[in-house]
């Protein structure tokens, strides 16, 4: 077990699952590199239940409407609780994280999860909104299948998905001057016009103004949610606004062809370059990353037009990234996910025993402070260590790896599993205080609870 | 699975809590100060033509549209002064107004405008002029001029402390929590573990210090079910527990809170409607944290302020985009309330920001100035340079606070 291969293991992925440090350490970037070279894997539902396209989901969403409002309205006198309907929004969330969490816990390109992990936040769709029942397919659909692909691919992708369209509000901005609003009287909603911008994209010191924002919502109007596709969009000429719009000084032409041309523009914007650039190397290379590091990304982002194939590779091949001290604090999640790895989850348990726990471990990490899919704002996570470091936060995390521990079994070795996991990257310090604990569960929560498993 | 409560009990019955071996902090030597300041930040960009209408100005009716509120019947809006009013979903605020404890401020902004949530959030608590210009938050930074600089004086009600408490001076964060805990054996050889991590050390005798606070004494630990996205849901145990810390004559004196979900782009409905329904929420979670504050409510100013305001007229969808003015709030039994104070210019189109947004005639920056001014003492010099950095010029609010 190399230092370079445990590295690999931490700071580029999920933590390591035992044996896992051995194959990494033979050629810990070529071992990294192999794991993107395709897209990412698809998450399989635990319960043998299907996960549903965008266009399904429409579908369900109105059957449960029209089901919910008969329930309402069927209640009676002689019969005053109708039969309460199934919250299909919750039952598809669950299954969907649970499917997520069970991937990361036993993926062998943990790689290729941080990436995808990394891409659903800077394209935040959150539950807050009406959005919940999409939020997992959104992240089968527009995310996994771009991440060795382009970032004018996945943009497309992430605007078109029903999700992101019903979060920030786009499916019910209508064109001022369109017949649509002649009929309705309802009019522009510049929700996801400004987020593309200051968040998507540009950033918020990208150069844009008001009237852009404006400009962008008009591009967007009429993008929109339909059942019938797959995919479940649609574009809405109705709705849309006529005539050209000039945005950032240049006019785009009417219709559905100027939002394409707009959001190509945007997708190769050098200020794009550099929003992502910084954001990709806070993640993997720390919070205050080298300015060689951000330059040498956002050059590579530029030269390949977007290519997250070689932005991922420039990561892994930047020498700051390898220092042997940890980088960051781990998000609740992937702390989690790690400590699921080190103890080779799924820990003997299968079907519906498995659901069930893995719904606890998706319980752990909201409690912890992150629910996965309900970023507190189009935001996202924050991606930096102070923000997972609150004592109350840490005191969850601490509570529950005593609660793992207390679950393993007596004859499990916590010693083996902390070499396993963390090779060379396990302190002397740790083994000496878990050498002091009165049980094998009792070492297994100090490990949890260590530096090592805490930071990447 | 255990809950706290009982595990409290188990735990005072085996008189375990003496074992804890973190001494608390709170037990100032000389407490400087007994006044309580809590800082509620309402994330997402609260409409303040919503939340205070002012239904006695000429265009008010006709600019809302749809999103105007009945004046009159069960769910009109709760009348202040005959010009502005409180949304019917503010019903405990209005008494307190009634009894002269909140003071409202209308047409009031931070100084750096761009209508980006992120970026506008980042002024409000950081107190720069800009964003991104100062690292910390001006709360933090205020502590050492108010005499809390040691000890822990200050608390979050969250999992972290948000950027407007953090800073140099030490805070702690506090949740109601769910799990079962640790005993205090395991958790002194975690922090053997964190021997040489700083940063993991101090926010875990953070953590033990105030769960033992919490405990001390308490029958009733909000022992409910909350997480992170409790600011978006169920505000009550949050206040409440805010109110139970501040109460403590050893606790802190100033807590931090956030409330989320104001950004309402769509539906943002009238007298009954999605936000009247939210505002409900916060009115109940103020109540809950004046009755737990008890006696020390009167030692007690609570300043509410959001990002920016939003669109005064209605957007395609029924709710309000990204805007500039708004309201800020001051309750407390500290507090020489029962007045809207406002440089108001009406609603015309002409006098609006960009012709659509309510104006910002106010600093943000002036009414947290004058609020540490009169209630906490912190002097001219320090409110101009270190709390909020250049603001020379922004003059501090007067007359917020009984004399």
């Amino acid at each position: 077990m190399s230092l370079e291969g445990a590295i690999a293991a931490h700071r580029f992925g999920l933590g390591a699952r035992p044996g896992e440090i051995d194959s990494a350490s033979k050629s810990p970037k070529a071992w990294l590199l192999a794991q993107i070279d395709r897209p990412a894997d698809q998450p399989k539902s635990v319960d043998g239940q299907p996960l549903l396209n965008a266009g399904q989901l429409l579908k369900l969403e109105t059957e449960f409407r029209v089901d919910k409002f008969m329930s309402k309205t069927g209640a009676t006198k002689d019969n005053p609780k109708p039969v309460k309907v199934q919250n299909v929004r919750k039952e598809q969330y669950m299954r969907e994280l649970g499917a997520r969490y069970a991937l990361g816990f036993t993926t062998e390109r943990p790689l290729a999860e941080r990436l995808v992990w990394f891409w659903s936040n800077h394209f935040t769709v959150s539950s807050h909104a009406q959005a919940a029942l999409y939020v997992g397919a959104f992240e089968r659909e527009a995310i996994r299948p771009h991440i060795n692909g382009t970032f004018e691919d996945m943009l497309f992708a992430v605007c078109m998905h029903p999700a992101m369209l019903i979060y920030l509000s786009n499916y019910r901005s209508i064109g001022p001057g369109s017949m649509a609003a002649d009929k309705t009287g309802k009019g522009l909603n510049e929700n996801l016009g400004r987020e593309l911008l200051e968040l998507h994209t540009l950033g918020v010191d990208g150069g844009y103004t008001q009237a852009d924002v404006i400009a962008m919502a008009k591009l967007l109007t009429g993008w929109s949610t339909y059942a019938d596709r797959p995919n479940g969009f649609g574009f809405y000429a109705n709705k849309h606004e006529p005539g050209s719009i000039t945005l950032r000084g240049k006019t785009y032409p009417a219709g559905w062809d100027g939002g394409v041309a707009a959001i190509r523009d945007l997708a190769h914007d050098p200020a794009t370059a550099r929003h992502v650039a910084r954001k990709f190397a806070q993640h993997f290379i720390g919070d205050d990353p080298p300015v060689a590091s951000v330059s040498n990304l956002e050059k590579t982002f530029k030269d390949t037009r977007g290519n997250l194939h070689a932005l991922a590779e420039a990561a892994v091949n930047d020498p700051a990234a390898w220092t042997p001290e940890p980088k960051k604090m781990r998000p609740p999640i992937e702390y989690v996910t790690a400590a699921m790895r080190l103890t080779a989850w799924p820990h003997g348990a299968a079907g519906m025993q498995q659901d069930a726990q893995l719904r606890r471990l998706v319980r752990a990490s909201q409690q912890m402070g992150q629910m996965p899919f309900a970023a507190p704002s189009p935001k996202g996570w924050p991606d930096d260590s102070d923000s997972w470091t609150g004592a109350d936060a840490l005191f969850d995390r601490i509570e529950w790896a005593k609660e793992v521990g207390n679950s393993m079994p007596a004859t499990a070795n916590a010693i083996a599993i902390a070499e396993q996991g963390l090779g060379p990257l396990l302190r002397s310090a740790t083994k000496s205080v878990m050498a002091t604990a009165s049980s094998q569960g009792e070492a297994l929560a100090l490990l949890l609870s260590s530096p090592e498993v805490m930071r990447r | 699975m255990n809950t706290r409560r009982s595990l409290l009990k188990t735990m005072t019955a085996a008189g375990a809590l003496a074992v804890w071996d973190a001494p608390i902090r709170y037990a100032f030597a000389g407490v400087p100060t007994d006044r309580r300041l809590v800082v509620v930040v309402l994330r997402g960009a609260l409409d303040g033509l919503a939340a205070v209408p002012p239904h006695g100005d000429k265009g008010y009716a006709a600019m809302r549209g749809q999103l105007a509120l009945d004046k009159t019947g069960p769910a009109g809006l709760h009348d202040l002064d005959g010009f502005f009013g409180l949304n019917p979903g503010l019903t405990n605020v209005k008494a307190m107004y009634d009894a002269r404890e909140v003071l409202i401020f209308h047409n009031i902004c931070s100084p750096y405008q761009n209508r980006s949530h992120f970026d506008c959030q980042n002024v409000l608590e950081s107190g720069g002029a800009k964003p991104h210009i100062v690292n910390d938050g001006w709360l933090n930074r205020a502590l050492t001029p108010m005499g809390l600089a040691t000890g822990t004086g200050a608390v979050a009600v969250d999992q972290a402390p948000p950027l407007l408490l953090s800073g140099p001076v030490r805070t702690t964060s506090w949740m109601p929590a769910v799990m079962p805990e640790p005993d205090t054996a395991f958790i002194a050889k975690v922090k053997q573990l964190y021997a040489g991590d700083p940063a993991l050390s101090a926010a875990l005798t953070g953590a033990v210090d105030l769960q033992a606070q919490v405990k001390a004494g308490d029958d009733d630990p909000y022992a409910m079910n909350a997480n992170h996205k409790a600011a978006y849901g169920n505000l009550v145990p949050l206040f409440a527990g805010a109110g139970k810390l501040l109460a403590d004559p050893n606790g802190p004196r100033v807590a931090v809170l956030e409330a989320g979900g104001w950004d309402t782009h769509v539906q943002e409905g009238a007298s009954t409607g999605n936000l009247a329904r939210r505002l409900q929420a916060l009115d109940q979670a103020l109540d809950a944290m004046k009755t737990a504050l008890g006696p020390a409510w009167s030692k007690t100013v609570v300043v509410m302020a959001t990002e920016f305001g939003r669109t005064v007229k209605p957007n395609g969808s029924g709710g309000t985009d990204h805007g500039t003015g708004t309201a800020a709030y001051v309750l407390g039994g500290a507090v020489a309330g029962g007045h809207v104070r406002a440089e108001w210019v009406g609603l015309n189109p002409a006098v609006l920001k960009d012709g659509r947004d309510q104006p910002a005639r106010t600093d943000l920056r002036a009414l947290f100035k004058g609020v540490l001014a009169e209630h906490m003492g912190v002097s001219q010099a320090a409110l101009g340079t270190t709390v909020f950095p250049d603001s020379g010029n922004v003059t501090p609010l007067k007359g917020l606070v009984r004399a």
